[in-house]
């Protein structure tokens, strides 16, 4: 874009100008992102009577109790745990069962395959919210109410479309040969999954892992509804009921949000690349 | 091989022998086959089928039935629900709604997502970090952004009150999530905050892909940089554009946790979406029926919407895909 053989000063002057806007315009965006965050992590040491009257500055009198008392109070560790817990179990669901399925719809020929594979394609598009009624009935039915497994298992079900699609287009890419010669030296079909494919599909695996991982944590729907005891709260849910609770103690509560966003943000540091390939692979591939 | 040979029953005709047990090998094979994909397919089709298929399917049923959520529904009314649900205010306000945010983030947040992808796409000092900053409240869940964002948004004490009376604007008075006039604009600069930065990654995502030697190809023609976004970047873009924009509309469709920790739909319903409507008849005022109802609705709409973007505007990002790779050739 710029011209690199002997640039005069007047084409020297425009490019460093153009640079400088952008540099402008990204560091307006930046701020819109950051400032938002970073008042919520300063204010969080303020009192709240302080906040009303100086918004923008650093605290007169940096106030750790709203943290603190958080740390120490036991609930907000809870919640991290049951948040965890209950990622976690999703991820192991999602990923065991969709990898089994792909490895079928990836290497198996049979009858009804494309058709069976396009349902779950379909499953797509079903909103969350379409089926969250139904479910709920469907899960007190079954005594799922106040049960981690009663949103583990709804969570995988609607993550299997996405898993299954991302998975088995890297299932296909495994040369045959390589299935051949496994089968010839007495491997069975799962031995083959189990020693070969999945090793092999590590990066893919990871991929859909972290995004099973953060679509379990930042749900807030279906743990609303699915607990109603505190005893199984996730954090999303417990901060909406901290924000109803201590409505007027507002620096109480952006100690709070940060703290709940602490372990996501954390998170994303590591498992950026992951996060961001499987978006892109599962948007390309939806 | 040799020992199922000798073992074969005797009398039989003996040339026929290897060629019925290669078949019977086969076949055995085939069986082995057909048990391996029924057990490597069966724990997704049960999860699937039961906590996906079945609920929408018993979401259709009972949308036929004034129901209040508990025992079997027996009062049948046929389609009465809908009719009434296309009858009342609030859902029509949210079908409204539901356009009007669509419609701002196709026609804006998307554009301004791909303004910075291009931005990004720059060589730029310190670029991975700020993809990096922008994506990043994407991770964040939308409860927890609307919590901060009722804060900062709180009338009077609220930091965007504060920012606005530095600047001096104070005096517009912006009532934000509290004036029904302003909470639709509130909601989608929200979104916005949360959801260009996904956007954006999937645009560089599609720019990298973009070999550079068509643009320099279009440079050496004479197309300036307008010229060679309109007519060479934004065209093979087009696939990424596309799939971003089916996935901003069903994201607005389904809209729920945002609306219910910021507004719940309020003032007086003027940022209520269809599901927080579905939620408020059933779980507050269990109209199940009715609830099932809006399920339907937003389903299908969501359906109707997938299949007509599949049928006529991604399949001919394929059949694009398939000539230009022919004229490659």
């Amino acid at each position: 874009m710029t011209p690199t053989t002997a640039p005069s000063s007047a084409v020297r002057l425009r490019s460093r100008l153009r640079g400088l806007s952008m540099h402008a315009i990204i560091w307006v965006v930046g701020a819109m992102i950051v400032v938002p965050l970073l008042y919520a992590l300063v204010s969080g040491f303020k009192s709240t009577s302080e906040l009303s009257g100086n918004p923008f500055g650093l605290p007169r009198q940096w106030v750790t109790a709203n943290y603190t008392e958080l740390l120490a109070s036991g609930t907000f560790w809870r919640q991290v745990a049951n948040s965890t817990v209950i990622a976690l179990a999703t991820m192991l669901v999602t990923v065991a069962v969709s990898a089994l399925a792909a490895y079928v719809f990836a290497r198996f020929a049979f009858r009804g395959r494309e058709v069976v594979f396009t349902l779950f394609a379909i499953g797509l598009m079903f909103p969350f919210a379409v089926a969250i009624l139904p479910l709920f009935i469907l899960l007190r039915t079954f005594g799922l109410l106040d049960n981690p497994l009663g949103v583990i298992l709804p969570q995988a079900a609607f993550g299997l479309p996405m898993t299954v699609i991302v998975l088995r287009g890297f299932f296909r890419n495994v040369p045959a040969e390589l299935e051949e010669a496994a089968i010839i030296d007495g491997c069975s079909a799962f031995g083959f999954f189990w020693r070969i494919l999945l090793p092999m599909a590590r990066p893919a695996l990871a991929t859909v892992s972290v995004l099973a991982i953060v679509t379990s944590w930042n749900n807030f729907f279906l743990p609303l509804l699915v607990f109603t005891q505190p005893d199984w709260w996730t954090i999303p849910v417990g901060v909406q009921q901290f924000q109803g609770q201590y409505a007027q103690d507002t620096a109480r509560i952006l100690a709070y949000v940060v703290l709940a966003m602490a372990p996501a943000l954390a998170f994303y540091t590591v498992a950026e690349r992951q996060l961001i390939g499987g978006l892109t692979a599962g948007a390309t591939k939806g | 091989m040799a020992v199922s040979v000798r073992k074969s029953a005797p009398g039989r005709d003996a040339a026929s022998a290897p060629a019925r047990h290669r078949r019977a090998a086969r076949s055995r094979r085939r069986l082995r086959e057909r048990a391996t994909i029924a057990a490597f397919l069966l724990p997704a089709l049960v999860l699937f089928a039961a906590l996906v298929l079945l609920p929408v399917v018993f979401a259709l049923y009972t949308s036929l039935f004034r129901w209040g959520g508990f025992g079997w529904p027996d009062e049948f009314v046929g389609l009465d629900n809908f009719v009434r649900l296309f009858q009342d205010e609030v859902f029509l306000g949210d079908l409204w709604r539901g356009f009007v945010l669509i419609a701002l983030s196709v026609c804006v947040q998307l554009p301004f997502a791909l303004a910075m992808a291009v931005l990004l796409n720059q060589r730029l000092r310190g670029r991975a970090f700020y993809r990096l900053l922008f994506f990043a409240p994407y991770v964040l869940s939308e409860v927890i952004t609307g919590v901060l964002f009722t804060m900062i948004f709180a009338p009077d004490s609220g930091l965007a009150d504060h920012i606005m009376d530095a600047v001096g604007l104070g005096g517009l008075g912006i009532g934000w999530f509290a004036s029904s006039s302003t909470v639709l604009p509130t909601v989608f600069l929200v979104m916005t905050w949360k959801y260009f930065g996904f956007h954006m990654i999937l645009y560089l995502a599609g720019l990298q892909s973009i070999p550079k030697d068509v643009l320099e190809a279009a440079s050496i023609d004479g197309a300036g940089a307008w010229q060679r976004f309109r007519y060479v970047t934004l065209p093979l873009l087009g696939p990424t554009i596309r799939i971003s924009a089916f996935l901003s509309v069903i994201g607005a469709i389904q809209l729920f946790d945002l609306i219910w920790v910021t507004t719940a739909g309020g003032p007086v319903h003027s940022s209520e979406t269809m599901a927080v409507t579905m939620f408020q008849f059933g779980f507050k005022r269990y109209q199940v029926g009715y609830a099932s109802a809006i399920s339907v609705v937003m389903f299908l709409i969501s359906f109707v919407f997938a299949l007509f973007y599949q049928r006529y505007v991604l399949r001919r990002d394929l059949e694009g895909a398939v000539t230009s790779m022919r004229g490659r050739r």
